[in-house]
């Protein structure tokens, strides 16, 4: 009934090595982890935990076998890759050939802004330190999922759900709105099909970065034959009362509204599966073909056919959640309503409106629409056709992390992107963890004593104290404990590991 | 009778002189857009990779999740 769940996002970046196209891009992304681990780390590097992973585990309640599981979704495997947790409680990895970085655990849709954007800067410091190492050519992260070249990275969302709710409900009343929500979410694209080759006149963009990468309606894949609904159900906490919704069809975003907008409006509609409030059946007929339709069509006027027979817009599919989210939050929280959740719906009825009247009127507040403004801009200017490389560099560039180069930097820096979040308040989160989460515990423990954290991960912090043979495992299953309140005053007055974990186990 | 015909004709003058002002009014206003675009693409024009066609093909990624 609100937009509060605890949630994250991870996001891969592409990655060039400057000057050597043919640069093994797993050595270069080790190259920035371990660059920023080097430079911010304050003694032992602290490894990640595998302990409770379990990528195969499908949410429709059964395991795949890792015999006949692609070797890409073992993602339980310690390779060997640089893998570290910063004290804001994120991850910093390298995830096949891409370096990615995991939010900690938040709260608020805000928050997701926050600790997203924060990575941001976290990879550009790390691709900036990495520079300094003598020898290396210059290494340039990109916030976008595709080469238009047939690959694919993504920018996945976590939410996590009561475990009680049906999954078929889920997939039910969530696929009709991730068709839809990408009017609102995406992050523009010049280029159709996977491998950009598509170049009939009129049709060069779309709205979606990710949506020709998808293939079928649901599954266990991440990285073949991608589901709109991904059923990896690994909660990272007590099994038995929650699951982790795990999306993968999102778009990586860099406007701050979009970021928000996105998890804001997943929440809500999450809050009313979860209560069983959606009282109509939106099945849209043929998901995956009709993500593809919705996304090529940036005038959005492509009509989506419901299985009742309606046809509809993607902006009008959108308004009927909006209402019913309208509903639910007036229904159930009425005059308590907090103001976060308000200031989604108004954002999310004002961008709807606008939308359906001139997309371009949200070309300060939607990647997508801003993307496609430039490019309209340059398409006016220089008369280009949609399959001139120049469109297909400022569509790269625009995702480019460097504040000088980025082209989304150049347009936010001018005041032309609006923002809700200030540079300090970004630079906070890049090292302080959120107070709400158990990753406050583990972002605390990483800064007060990383002498003594051997091991971290989602649900535990693992230390190695002198004087004990085996490590001891302190367990954080639940993602609400671990909080400010319930650690703070511990951590302040405990100068050691030792006494830290004296006090949690007496 | 002389007023009443005196009437319309200022108000007429007033309004083909409001009509200038709201037309030099837009001319104004598109001016300053054109000069908006045109500075915020001369500024991206200068920031911009400079062989595109070289950037585009080199931009190869490995398939990630």
């Amino acid at each position: 009934m609100s937009v509060r769940r605890v949630m994250g996002t991870e996001v891969e970046y592409g990655i060039s090595v400057q000057g050597q196209p043919a640069a093994n891009p797993m050595v270069a992304s080790s190259q920035i982890v371990n660059a920023y681990a080097s430079s911010t780390a304050k003694a032992r590097r602290a490894r990640w935990d595998f302990e409770e992973e379990s990528p195969l585990r499908d949410a429709r309640g059964f395991d795949m076998a890792r015999q006949i599981a692609d070797p890409t979704q073992l993602t339980d495997e310690d390779l060997g890759l640089a893998n570290v947790i910063l004290t804001n409680g994120a991850r910093l990895y390298v995830d096949h050939a891409h370096p990615e970085y995991s939010s900690p655990e938040v709260t608020t849709p805000l928050d997701v802004v926050r600790w997203e954007k924060a990575g941001e800067q976290v990879m550009l410091d790390a691709s900036r330190m990495a520079a300094q190492v003598p020898g290396s050519a210059p290494i340039v992260l990109y916030k976008n999922n595709t080469d238009n070249k047939g690959a694919s990275y993504g920018a996945h969302e976590n939410y996590l759900m009561r475990r009680s709710t049906q999954f078929a409900e889920i997939v039910r009343h969530l696929t009709p709105f991730f068709v839809s929500r990408q009017v609102v979410t995406g992050a523009g694209r010049v280029g159709i099909g996977q491998d950009g080759r598509d170049t009939t006149p009129e049709r060069g963009f779309q709205i979606s970065q990710r949506s020709d990468y998808f293939e079928v309606e649901v599954g266990l894949e991440t990285t073949l034959k991608r589901p709109i609904i991904n059923t990896r159900d690994e909660p990272h906490a007590d099994p038995a009362v929650y699951r982790r919704l795990h999306v993968i069809l999102g778009d990586a975003n860099l406007a701050e509204i979009s970021i928000y907008l996105k998890a804001g409006t997943t929440a809500l509609v999450l809050a009313m599966i979860e209560d069983g409030f959606i009282d109509r059946d939106l099945t849209v007929e043929g998901a995956v073909r009709t993500l593809r339709d919705v996304s090529h069509d940036p005038t959005l006027k492509h009509l989506v056919t419901l299985r009742d027979g309606r046809r509809l817009t993607a902006v009008q599919l959108q308004m009927e959640y909006l209402e019913l989210a309208r509903k639910h939050v007036e229904d159930r929280l009425g005059a308590d309503a907090d103001d976060q959740t308000l200031d989604v719906l108004a954002r999310w009825e004002s961008v709807l409106t606008r939308l359906e009247r001139d997309p371009m009127e949200c070309a300060t507040e939607l990647d997508w629409v801003a993307k496609l403004k430039l490019l309209q801009q340059y398409r006016d200017r220089d008369s280009l056709d949609w399959d001139d490389a120049k469109l297909h560099l400022i569509d790269l560039q625009y995702a480019d992390v460097r504040p000088d180069k980025g082209l989304y930097h150049r347009l936010a820096g001018s005041g032309r992107i609006q923002r809700l979040l200030d540079d300090a308040a970004i630079e906070h989160a890049m090292h302080e963890p959120p107070t709400d989460t158990r990753a406050y515990f583990r972002g605390r423990c990483l800064d007060k004593y990383a002498d003594s954290v051997a091991a971290a991960s989602w649900d535990s912090v693992i230390f190695d104290l002198p004087g004990r043979e085996s490590l001891q495992r302190v367990p954080t299953i639940d993602p609400l404990r671990g909080t400010e309140a319930h650690v703070g005053a511990l951590i302040d007055r405990s100068d050691t590991a030792q006494a830290l974990v004296a006090a949690i186990t007496r | 009778m002389a007023q009443e015909q005196k009437q319309p004709r200022k108000s007429s003058q007033e309004e083909t002189a409001t009509e200038e002002v709201v037309e030099s009014d837009v001319a104004e206003r598109k001016e300053m857009i054109d000069e908006d675009v045109d500075a915020i693409l001369d500024e991206i024009d200068e920031v911009l990779e400079s062989n595109a066609e070289d950037f585009v093909k080199s931009f190869i990624q490995k398939g990630g999740q």
